[in-house]
């Protein structure tokens, strides 16, 4: 009979771009058990955001991600323009699933290369960061910062993009098709990458609606749900459809995201050509008054909740933010017991952990 | 691995993607959020930065015209510049340099030469 070792998983490990510690019971090589510890990077970003006043609030959730700060950005956005009934204007909203989709292109991009580097193929993950780079760049130039653009504001967006930088992202996601074209294959059909992930970490469909798993992790249990299908901001004129896979394991969680890659690069070519002209911020007047909104946007990791309270002044009465890591660090309890400890990484992985963006 | 057979191929002969770094620097970008300038000559301290900055970087003086700006906590977000009502600041496309302590920069009207380092930092407000 075996005894069983807890091996700590964590803070610091080289697959975890983050800290969150996993505690693995151990049989042998099998493991048995998952205890996740969490708390490292807590930064009290809800509690500051009370404190703040209200405008300066967009510049602080953006904060919460380093990845998808955007996005932050614009779900609290569309929390406060709910609560003072502010109207967008068109083109503002275009705008926001521009920069929105160019964000989840560079974090699938981000986590592709992570998945290779977890498995030492190195050199993908490489290519990948190669691809990533340029659609910084088109960030940069149009925003004026690489990750943190700082572009939503309430009632639109700070900075229009030029009919020539509409262009330059153009080339630029043709040039990144094209690169994704050539590598893609590999994580989709190569027997090494195929090993290390068929059939590695499975969560079936009645488990995952079970545990209120949401994003790429949920699609690729076999359930079409998408946040953006809610229609927010411009999504509801483009038409497009979630990318599901039936199988649930690692390798469904990949070729989720590297799909999910392409229809982002489809979204923004149907964006820029429908891109209506016009004003790109809505002036607003007065503190948000004694009324309470949640809003719903898809992360690149799954769906985003914020929830926001104002009290008629200019600080808020409540900001809580429930991020799609929160929601699917509980699969890993079902998602590891069973698995090899080689395969630990994989799978914590596949989830794509934000923790940052969880702690807060 | 037959796949990837044409990147390792192509990347034997490809220059690589990234800059010798000291040697070979960027430009920055057209319109890149950088360092924040001000100008105490058309200022009219009224501290609307102050109010709106959500980093806490700026301290206005109205008494003694003087506006205290700590660049090291600056986030670089430009929204100081979006609620002047003076166009005093100005925000450049460079990155700010490392520097081994944290400085505090003072501005004010031009007898005043501006920006002087100030060595201990100023009571909080
Ligand atoms: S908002 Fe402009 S004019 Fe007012 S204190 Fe700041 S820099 Fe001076
Ligand atoms: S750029 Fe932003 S953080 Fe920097 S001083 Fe201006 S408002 Fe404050």
């Amino acid at each position: 009979m075996s005894t069983r070792t807890v091996i700590p998983m964590g803070p610091q490990h080289p697959v975890f771009p983050e800290p969150l510690q996993l505690k693995l019971s151990l049989k042998d090589e099998k493991i048995v058990d998952v205890a996740p510890a969490l708390g490292y990077v807590h930064r009290g970003i809800e509690k500051a955001a009370e404190k703040n006043d209200f405008t300066q609030n967009v510049f602080l959730v953006e904060r919460i991600c380093g990845i998808c700060s955007f996005i932050h950005a614009v779900c609290y956005c569309m929390a406060i323009e709910d609560i003072m009934k502010i109207e967008l204007p068109p083109r503002a909203n275009y705008l926001r699933v521009i920069w929105g989709e160019l964000h989840r292109l560079h974090s699938h991009m981000l986590w592709l290369g992570l998945l290779a580097d977890s498995f030492g193929f190195e050199s993908l993950f490489m290519k990948f960061w190669e691809i990533r780079e340029r659609i910084l760049d088109i960030l940069e130039k149009t925003t004026g910062a690489r990750v943190i653009i700082s572009a939503c504001a309430i009632g639109g967006v700070r900075r229009d993009i030029s009919d020539e930088h509409l262009q330059e992202i153009l080339t630029v996601i043709d040039k990144c098709e094209k690169e994704l074209n050539g590598i893609i294959p590999v994580v989709m059909s190569d027997t090494t990458v195929k090993r290390r992930t068929v059939g590695v970490g499975v969560i079936e469909k009645e488990k995952a609606i079970h545990l209120g798993i949401v994003g790429p992790v949920l699609r690729a249990s076999g359930i079409a749900q998408d946040a953006r299908m809610t229609g927010y901001g411009a999504y509801k004129y483009l038409d497009f459809k979630p990318v599901v896979e039936e199988s649930g394991d690692c390798y469904a969680r990949a070729v989720v995201r590297a799909k999910e890659t392409y229809q982002s690069i489809g979204l923004l070519r149907k964006a820029i050509n429908q891109l209506p002209s016009g004003d790109i911020l809505t002036k607003y007047k007065g503190n948000p008054g004694k009324a309470a909104a949640v809003s719903r946007v898809e992360q690149p990791r799954g769906e985003l909740i914020y929830y926001v309270e104002g009290n008629g002044t200019k600080n808020l009465e409540r900001v809580r933010v429930r991020t799609p890591t929160f929601s699917n660090v509980p699969a890993l309890s079902k998602m590891l017991p069973g698995m090899e400890l080689a395969d630990a990484p994989v799978i914590v992985l596949s989830i794509d952990p934000c923790i940052s963006c969880t702690e807060r | 691995m037959a796949n990837f057979l044409g990147a390792v191929i192509e990347n034997l002969f490809k220059k690589p993607a990234t800059r010798p770094y000291p040697f070979t620097k960027r430009e920055p970008f057209k319109d890149a959020r950088g360092l924040i300038k001000f100008d105490g000559d058309k200022c009219v301290y009224c501290g609307a930065c102050s109010k709106k900055c959500p980093a806490a970087a700026i301290r206005v003086e109205r008494a003694e015209k003087a506006l205290y700006f700590e660049p090291f906590k600056c986030v670089t977000c430009g929204f100081c510049v979006e609620v002047c009502p003076k166009d005093a600041i100005n925000q450049e496309f460079e990155y700010r340099k490392p520097d081994y302590s944290k400085s505090i920069e003072k501005y004010g009207p031009s007898a005043v030469p501006a920006p002087a380092k100030t060595e201990a930092p100023p009571s909080q407000a």
